[in-house]
């Protein structure tokens, strides 16, 4: 193995070398832009992440997430195939281009293009093992790469083949960079194969050279080709800034980042600039969102406002306006974007709060009778909240429950409740709601209880979140419940009726809480699977988080969650939040229940 | 003056050519929803805010379509937007949405 060319240089490689010092100066400008808007307690969490044993961690993830695509593996065998064929197979040639030039042609060491165009510079003089080896190594990763950009321009066409039933739109930066991406191996594969008469080659490229040889003269179109792939790879990489194909680049990035533990605090710059430039654009969300049960409304998902977002639209608000908030497409994202932050952030950056007051509160507030007198940590402190006031049979099944386990109780907003803010923080408003939330920890922490219960998840994911309660132990019903069960304070009979249970988003996703209604349930009745599993329930519709969503727009939202949950006709469904127990009780033909009322008919 | 035993009320009457639309328009053309309204008044029956303060929608509405603005926003500040009269509104009217884009109308215009 030697080389062919004296100075190991022609004139073809101009357009990817340009390319690449393009590329190499934009990502290195933008990368210290968002370093130097990290503030200086995050960079120096930064900084101890990278030297720490956390930097394993990180590079397990880039390794996972970036190059073998573990998480869409999950999702779809083919799709992550694609994926990963395509990002580990083009890693791999790189890599293994680098060792090459190292072993044979030291000498070229460093220069930016070789590596990608050994195979123009050199030639064969005797079959050596070590390059026999490393030439089979390419081809294989080669086939690999194009077996994956088939099966990419296969989805163009027939997207439901690889779990995909909508993918998203591009836009022109995007179809260049995709054309072009799609164009780069083949022209490889030629290029390669028509030189591998003097520079050897191997399975495929040697193969193709033979069969060719018999139809043209390969020297003819040698320059040609080399030329065309080097073209092709300056195209990417011109269209890269412009396209969906910054994730590359970026994500890597982003898991530096996050596993520093920082979060955004813009919506738009900083981190979060890192987060949106990750967005591949991929689509998964699309599919996941309850809104694309609403048509039109697929437009306004997470993908699309992380587009809006990153072309600094001033329509990005709207988008952000129309989300339920449920959190599914954070679950699935496999690039794990927090978009629901991100759309957070934008109401927060835009609510008018001046002119909301609620001053009232510190003059006048409900007065409940409080039972507790001294603090005492087996008392119960139960608060409604505004939703559960809508739904007044699950309190009162909940209090029967708690009559029979002879706990003791007072119920804090009897007379009317000051909201625990969730809703209001969710339009947005998180500097207006720190009112009601002074107000509510004032009153929960005089009266002195142990447990603050809810039946609420939106309740609960608040006050587990934003409150500060002094010890107080915030609980949901369900797992109150589950706790009086596991004490024997209550006692159920198991029913041959069969459920389903609806995972509330706030309960679930939002909190983590999957398994105590579920063990509550399992004692009651017989518990079916719906059709999701539990981290992907399909919001009820109902959600206080989009004030966009019409009445109409809510209804088709409950009609497809509950066709998801009702698919192995259970008799019953079963949920564990006010909110979810109005919007299906007005639409499921079967009965639809809460956990506390199932609990109450099973109870001996 | 003469004492009469009776007195003469100022006029209640509002001229809808000369109010102050401009709002009324601007939620009407949002989602239109706004025009629904049967003044049933579970909105503010149901209201959590109510409990403690004067925050009333309906009244709010009425007040919006006499283009009595200033009036429907303070009527207004109190609410803390638990979306209680959404569900309960048998009109289907989107009052949160109502409630949000009226403060940001005023948003606009004052900051």
């Amino acid at each position: 193995m030697k080389e062919r060319i004296i100075f190991g240089y022609d004139p073809f490689v101009i357009p990817f070398t340009l390319g690449v010092i393009f590329i190499m100066l934009y990502l290195g400008t933008g990368t210290l832009r968002i370093l130097l808007s990290l503030s200086r307690k995050e960079a120096l969490n930064l900084l101890r992440s990278i030297f720490s044993v956390k930097i394993f961690k990180t590079i397990k993830d880039i390794l996972f997430d970036v190059l073998l695509h573990v998480k869409i593996f999950k999702r779809n065998i083919l799709l992550g195939y694609m994926h990963a064929s395509i990002a580990f197979g083009w890693f791999m040639l790189i890599f293994i281009g680098h060792i090459e030039v190292i072993l044979y042609t030291p000498q070229r060491n460093g220069v930016i293009y070789y590596p990608v165009f050994f195979r123009y510079f050199v030639m064969e003089t005797s079959q050596t093992l070590r390059g026999a080896f490393f030439f089979f190594l390419m081809d294989l990763f080669l086939l690999i790469v194009l077996s994956g950009i088939a099966l990419a321009i296969y989805k163009r066409f027939r997207s439901v083949r690889l779990g995909m039933k909508r993918t998203t739109r591009h836009k022109t930066g995007d179809k260049i960079a995709l054309w072009s991406l799609w164009l780069i191996f083949p022209l490889r594969l030629v290029a390669e194969s028509f030189t591998a008469d003097i520079s050897g080659g191997s399975f495929l490229t040697g193969t193709i050279n033979t069969l060719m040889g018999r139809f043209v003269e390969s020297t003819l179109y040698m320059d040609t080709l080399w030329w065309a792939y080097s073209c092709a790879l300056a195209l990417f990489l011109f269209a890269l800034p412009f396209s969906r194909y910054m994730h590359i680049p970026t994500e890597i990035l982003l898991i530096f980042l996050r596993n520093a533990g920082i979060k955004s605090t813009s919506s738009r710059n900083g981190f979060a600039e890192s987060e949106i430039y990750s967005c591949s654009s991929c689509g998964i969300c699309i599919d996941a969102c309850p809104m694309s049960v609403v048509d039109e409304k697929s437009n306004y998902t997470s993908v699309y406002l992380l587009r809006k977002l990153r072309r600094r639209k001033l329509d990005s608000l709207f988008l952000a306006e129309q989300c339920l908030m449920c959190g599914k497409c954070v679950e699935l994202c496999p690039v794990e974007i927090d978009s629901c932050r991100l759309k957070f952030l934008k109401k927060r950056e835009n609510f008018p709060d001046q002119i909301f007051d609620y001053n009232y509160l510190s003059k006048k507030h409900p007065e409940f009778k409080s039972s507790i007198n001294r603090q005492d940590r087996e008392k119960v402190l139960y608060y409604a909240g505004c939703m559960t006031h809508l739904t007044p049979q699950i309190y009162k099944s909940l209090f029967n429950i708690m009559d029979k386990a002879q706990i003791d109780y007072s119920f804090m907003d009897r007379d009317g409740s000051i909201c625990c803010g969730r809703p209001l923080i969710l339009a947005g408003g998180e500097r207006a709601a720190k009112e009601l939330i002074r107000v509510n920890s004032e009153l929960i922490i005089r009266a002195n209880a142990g447990i603050l219960l809810l039946s609420c998840p939106i309740c609960y994911k608040v006050f587990k979140e934003n409150y500060s309660l002094n010890g107080v132990e915030v609980m949901h019903h369900s797992q109150y419940i589950n706790l009086l069960i596991k004490q024997g304070k209550i006692k159920l009979k198991k029913g041959d009726f069969s459920v389903v249970y609806h995972d509330p988003c706030d309960l679930g996703r939002g909190s983590g809480v999957y398994s105590e209604p579920r063990a509550v349930i399992s004692s009651a009745a017989v518990l079916k699977e719906s059709s999701n599993l539990p981290a992907e329930s399909i919001c009820c519709g109902g959600s206080l988080a989009s004030r966009r969503f019409s009445q109409s727009e809510r209804e088709s939202v409950t009609l497809h969650s509950l066709e998801k949950l009702n698919i192995n006709n259970p008799e019953k469904l079963i949920t564990a939040c006010p909110l979810c127990l109005r919007s299906f009780s007005k639409l499921n033909k079967r009965e639809t229940l809460d956990i506390a009322q199932l609990v109450e008919e099973q109870m001996i | 003056m003469v004492n009469f035993g009776f007195k003469l009320s100022s006029s209640k009457r509002i001229d809808l050519d000369s109010s102050d639309s401009d709002l009324f328009l601007k939620l009407k053309a949002e989602s239109g929803t706004i025009t629904q309204c049967i003044a049933c008044g579970s909105c503010a029956s149901s209201c959590s805010a109510g409990n403690f303060t004067p925050v009333n929608f309906r009244k709010a509405i009425l007040l919006i379509e006499r283009g009595r603005n200033e009036e429907a926003k303070e009527l207004i500040k109190g609410c803390m937007l638990c979306g209680k009269c959404t569900l309960v509104c048998p009109r289907g009217i989107n009052t949160r949405e109502i409630i949000l884009s009226i403060n940001q109308y005023y948003k606009k215009e004052r900051f």
